[in-house]
């Protein structure tokens, strides 16, 4: 007899909506978190889009920690001298169904931790799973430190790193070209200043994604979030340009901040944390095996994350990953077999649902955004080129064709051609 | 403000003379070296004049970028997770 249905590792934000649904089934549940609580070991940019948790938890923005509704997405294009920007803010992002929300997780992560241990899990903190234990070559329980627990089933929820996923032969290790390196800085700012700033309601959020000058012509660019009483402020850089170049991740951060775009906004923000954390970025290609005996794999260590270039996914992944890994562990429950065969009904499960599919219909994106160097070279310029061309007056007029003919020729029409074909093919 | 001031801002709980990183430049080739030191995001990687790789643990994010870039190279890097109520406690995150 195990100890437990189901042992998790890790508190994030899969490993408790599993938690918390396996434990809502009826299920006995242990959570195993290296913090001190849930929370402390992660960060992230600072976007979640509530749809899979909001079907798990209906209306839980208004109890949970959230910072603020994003009802503003901006998208600008830097160039050392110019800023180019897309601004659409719009009521009908509040919608609850389709809304997402800026969070912090050293807050957020303890939120839903709680929710888990209110429908009976055990969280267990800090404890760290060192090892998977095995019976006839399935999975049985983990080792965390001196102690021996066991489980017909353990969710591995710990993390893009995954020691666990790695060490069950589940994945392959990481390469640069699928992981992006994010880094963060949280300026506090008073909530009326946000409001002002970024042309807000009280509660009302934005969101602001940055190409171009912030990557300094590698593949990434730059973010600002706004909390309720701070600025989420960061960079995220694709490893495989970053490693080949000669510009320290810590001064292309802040090289941004100090840019003309930025820094009237971040203006007398007081830092108050720096933070890092690896993204998942290769989509399909590195997708691990998800389930075997007695194991399966959620959220960031099965790598489930989506960056189109204009909306950056992986917390809203998590949860539904969660999710459906509590009902296939209930299901294996109710039919007393843990083996792979049955557990593979999680795979199943995703492929049937947004996460899998969402990876299919845009397998051609990681291809695209990391490796189409004009987009974060020649079109920023060429955005600057068109529109502050747009915009000068200097005497007699001319036809806007024939501003825009030097420029886009400039940037080869063939080459404008095809990307738009590629872009519109994978994102 | 530099990265060294940043990271004195966060709040850290040093696990002292037990490393959860340790690179050895020995199994690595000098662009593997030289990647370390612009990847890292706490900027805890640095060449000195004789080339010799200089790393210190202490202000790791515990981000994994470094055992990324060594991936590919057996031996190179020794990279786990602290131990228990050691490393990074993210307050905001």
């Amino acid at each position: 007899m195990a100890d437990y249905d189901a042992i998790v590792v890790g508190a994030g934000v899969s490993g408790s909506t599993a938690a918390l649904c396996m434990a809502k089934a009826g299920m006995s549940v242990l959570v195993v978190e290296r913090g001190d609580r849930p929370g402390v070991k992660n960060m992230t940019g600072g976007r979640l889009y509530g749809h899979s948790l909001e079907t798990i938890l209906p209306g839980f923005a208004a109890q949970a920690p959230i910072e603020r509704t994003v009802i503003r997405e901006k998208i600008s294009m830097l160039t050392g001298e110019s800023c180019c920007t897309l601004d659409v803010s719009s009521a009908r992002f509040a919608n609850p169904a389709s809304a997402s929300y800026t969070v912090l997780r050293a807050e957020f992560d303890p939120w839903l931790a709680g929710k888990a241990e209110e429908a009976g899990c055990d969280v267990v903190c800090p404890a760290s799973a060192d090892e998977l234990l095995y019976d006839n070559g399935k999975v049985a329980g983990v080792r965390a430190g001196e102690d021996e627990l066991t489980a017909d089933v353990v969710l591995l929820a710990d993390g893009v790193n995954s020691p666990l996923g790695r060490k069950a032969g589940l994945k392959k290790e990481l390469a640069p070209d699928m992981v992006a390196v994010g880094v963060k800085e949280v300026l506090e700012l008073p909530g009326g200043v946000i409001n002002d700033r970024f042309n807000l309601e009280p509660g009302e959020g934005a969101a602001h994604l940055f190409a171009g000058e912030p990557s300094q012509g590698m593949v990434g660019g730059g973010f600002v979030y706004t909390n309720k009483e701070s600025l989420s402020v960061g960079l995220v850089m694709s490893m495989h340009t970053l490693t080949a170049s000669r510009s320290r991740l810590p001064d292309l951060l802040q090289a941004f901040r100090d840019s003309k775009a930025l820094k009237p906004l971040l203006s007398g923000g007081k830092l108050v944390e720096y933070s890092a954390h690896l993204v998942p970025e290769g989509g399909l290609r590195m997708l691990p095996t998800l389930a075997a005996d007695g194991v399966l794999l959620l959220g960031d260590a099965a790598g489930f994350c989506l960056n189109l270039g204009y909306t950056v996914r992986g917390m809203d992944y998590a949860i539904a990953s969660g999710m459906l890994a509590a009902e296939t562990a209930l299901e294996a429950k109710n039919k007393g077999d843990f083996s792979a065969a049955t557990l593979a009904g999680y795979t199943t499960r995703l492929e049937q649902s947004f996460v899998l599919r969402d990876l299919h219909t845009h397998q051609r994106a990681p291809d695209f955004i990391g490796h189409t160097s004009r987009l974060y070279q020649e079109y920023p310029q060429l955005a600057e080129d068109l529109l502050t061309g747009l915009f000068t007056v200097n005497g007699p007029s001319t036809l806007f064709i024939k501003k825009a003919l030097p420029v886009l020729s400039k940037a080869g029409l063939f080459n404008l051609l095809k990307d738009a074909f590629r872009g519109a093919r994978s994102i | 403000m530099n990265v060294e001031q940043k990271l004195a801002l966060d709040k850290f709980l040093l696990d002292e003379g037990n490393p959860h990183i340790i690179p050895h430049q020995e199994h690595m080739d000098a662009a593997t070296a030289r990647a370390l030191t612009v990847v890292c995001p706490a900027g805890l990687y640095s060449l000195g004049q004789d080339g010799k790789l200089v790393f210190d643990a202490a202000g790791c994010l515990e981000c994994g970028a470094c055992r990324v870039t060594c991936a590919h190279l057996p031996g190179a890097l020794e990279w786990r997770h602290p131990r228990p109520t050691f490393g990074v406690l993210f307050r905001y995150g």
